[in-house]
């Protein structure tokens, strides 16, 4: 708390109104109203999600074959973009449950946001390994149900447990959400002018009108729900890594995975929600609550991440000559001088050499050096996936088999597509639902308002007992007029 | 006649509701309606009030035991299913290695566990607070419906209440620090 005093989490001089003012009417902008900006930006989120519709058309008419996927490279974009995606959808996680059980007050004000970023990254990122399966209409195959044929899947195989993880990660992802929202929806019930509005937030809000014994089981699931993610979200990206460690494949064989996949992903999901926030909270004035504070602990959390990825990067290497394997090796100096090591190189600027830039305090303060970084670590995440997959599997046992992989037309239009998709689905999340937890920025209104009360009265428990700095105008007449 | 009208008036009246600007003085209200004998009241607020449960003296939420049974039926069948599985109803010899793999059941059954905790909790929370609820009679009140969501604290005592008489209850809540007290209608 000290040291939070020095940097606000929030501007001082908010109040519950204000904040829920700021926040809330944003969404119930009247329809005619709506920012040109907005309504530019969702045409062209839709226009890319169009390449998406087209390639995917291709695909389930032509097959397969439509990509450049061949033997022995058979895993490639579809495989690179999942991994990417259900990384970015990570740090949702890693802000909404563990900054939560370990009481950062600084997660209030971005992990709607970041929630939501989860969730839609990983609608990207389930539809990559059903589009790869060559008849995606028979995906039910994967679930264990009764079925004719007298099967069952394959419950040793990570791809199964893959199936299982993305599925609960999705559906958990979704629940604590949908949970976090249901107050703010109330609120949004309750300031809504258009009836059809209103309606809908009414039925959306379940009737919540903020008795302290829905508190008492709503807090107490929060928390439990947070204890839950936790271990989720690193059990889904440890168990994407043992698709790959299972393998024997030269480059993918190594106990390293799991964890460096974990921090892989979450210095991703770190980097994604920097790219998307600095336009945001400009665009939406938003800077009195995502402060620059803020910014600095991501760009803290994103440098620390980098850092045991770059640990993973030199185990890897290190164990490849330490193994004695000469397969191992030979891959590993593939990457160094191969066909793909301009993109190895690549990954090892962007996502090792640039971000030491962030020991910088004056690089973490300055936005538009931060925003670049975010890109250049989305990139380069990218890049490692795409270097770990397919250099891998260009060059695999036998010289005889070796082959190049490059992707086709549809591999790019399928991944930038669900750019699209992505940037779609957040226009219309911020066009209606509050992107910023309105119910925890009121708490957290009147736990900072302590440190600028005019009089600590029992103070003992640092909390329980004190004042806000001043009342609002509003409340201040109310109080006088009262009965 | 007269008394039926009277009845027929009583019945309507959901309860009193009482007003607050900060969640300092809704605990302290609520400590003291506590203290004068009253259980049927319920206290309304924007964001969750530190002591708020104490004073009520609520029991702490059942949520972790719901979420546990969850657990451990998720966690149970999820083993169960594959060990049925791979053992009983479709064994396959993979050069001898053995039957029961459970390590390999690990990371579904911790998945399962997630899973219906999760799902466990959820659907306790709706058990518990009876929602979806779209109506209450709180939401008669136009103020309570403009502030109780966005910034101002509320108490509600019911009319049930074996302590309640109109004008007895009216005068301790005006007592209590509120900004304003008003009937709701059921």
């Amino acid at each position: 708390m000290e040291i939070l005093e020095q940097t606000p989490i929030i501007e001082p001089g908010h109040t519950s109104l204000s904040v829920t003012s700021a926040i809330a009417d944003v969404p119930l902008t009247p329809i005619r109203r709506t920012p040109v900006g907005w309504i530019a930006g969702l045409l062209l989120a839709f226009a890319i999600m169009m390449a998406l519709l087209y390639a995917v058309g291709a695909l389930f008419i032509e097959g397969i074959g439509v990509w450049g996927v061949n033997a022995p490279v058979g895993w490639a974009f579809a495989i690179v973009n999942f991994v990417w995606w259900i990384g970015i959808g990570h740090a949702g996680t890693l802000i909404s449950a563990i900054l939560l059980l370990l009481r950062q007050d600084w997660r209030t004000s971005i992990n709607r946001f970041a929630e939501a970023m989860t969730l839609f990254a990983v609608a990207n990122a389930a539809l990559f390994p059903i589009l790869h399966l060559g008849r995606p209409w028979l995906f039910f195959y994967l679930m264990p149900y009764p079925n004719s044929m007298g099967l069952w899947p394959q419950f040793r195989s990570p791809l199964v447990w893959d199936v299982f993880a993305i599925t609960t990660y999705a559906l958990v992802s979704l629940l604590f959400w949908y949970m976090g929202l249901v107050p703010d929806l109330a609120t949004m019930r309750d300031r809504a002018k258009n009836i059809w509005a209103k309606r809908i937030y009414a039925l959306a809000s379940l009737g919540w009108r903020g008795s302290a014994r829905h508190w008492s089981h709503y807090l107490s699931l929060y928390l439990l729900m947070a204890a839950l993610a936790t271990p989720l979200v690193i059990s889904v990206h440890s168990i994407v890594g043992m698709d790959f460690a299972y393998g024997l494949v030269p480059g993918w064989h190594s106990t390293i995975f799991p964890p460096y996949f974990v921090a892989g992903a979450v210095f991703s999901g770190f980097a994604m929600v920097l790219t998307l926030l600095i336009p945001l909270r400009a665009a939406f004035h938003w800077k009195d609550f995502i402060t620059a504070r803020h910014l600095e602990n991501m760009a803290k959390v994103m440098l620390s991440m980098g850092l045991v990825v770059a640990y993973g990067y030199l185990m890897e290497i290190f164990n490849a000559f330490y193994s004695g394997d000469i397969f191992e090796r030979a891959n590993t100096l593939d990457r160094f001088t191969g066909f793909y090591s301009p993109l190895f190189w690549g990954l090892i600027a962007a996502n090792v050499v640039i971000p030491q830039l962030l020991w910088f305090k004056g690089v973490r303060r300055n936005v538009l050096v931060l925003f670049v970084i975010s890109l250049i670590v989305n990139v380069g995440m990218w890049l490692e996936r795409f270097v770990i997959i397919v250099q891998s599997l260009s060059k695999d046992f036998l010289p005889s088999s070796w082959h190049i992989y490059l992707p086709t037309i549809y591999d790019i239009l399928t991944y930038v597509g669900t750019l699209g998709l992505f940037l779609t689905l957040l226009f219309l999340f911020l066009r209606v639902l509050p992107a910023i937890s309105i119910f925890e920025m009121r708490e957290l209104v009147h736990e900072t308002g302590h440190h600028n009360a005019v009089a600590v009265e029992n103070a003992t428990d640092g909390k329980a007992q004190v004042y806000p700095a001043k009342p609002t105008k509003k409340e201040a007449d109310t109080a006088k007029g009262g009965r | 006649m007269d008394n039926t009208l009277i009845e027929d008036k009583k019945q309507k009246l959901y309860g009193l509701l009482a007003k607050f600007d900060t969640p300092e003085a809704l605990v302290a209200a609520t400590r003291r309606v506590y203290e004068a004998g009253y259980r049927k009241f319920d206290a309304y607020s924007p964001y969750p009030v530190e002591g708020l449960q104490q004073a009520m003296h609520l029991r702490s939420s059942p949520m972790p035991f719901i979420v546990l049974a969850g657990a451990i039926i998720g966690g149970v069948s999820g083993f169960g299913m594959q060990a049925f599985a791979t053992v009983i109803d479709y064994p396959q010899n993979i050069g001898g290695r053995p039957l029961f793999s459970w390590p390999a059941y690990i990371p579904i059954t911790f998945e399962l566990i997630i899973l219906l905790g999760a799902f466990a909790g959820v659907a306790g929370l709706f058990f518990f607070t009876r929602f979806p609820q779209p109506y209450h009679p709180v939401f008669n009140s136009a103020d309570f419906n403009a502030h109780a969501s966005q910034d101002s604290f509320y108490l509600g005592i019911e009319a049930d209440d074996p302590q309640f008489q109109l004008e007895r209850t009216q005068r301790l809540m005006e007592q209590l620090g509120s900004v304003q007290v008003s009937e709701i209608e059921a």
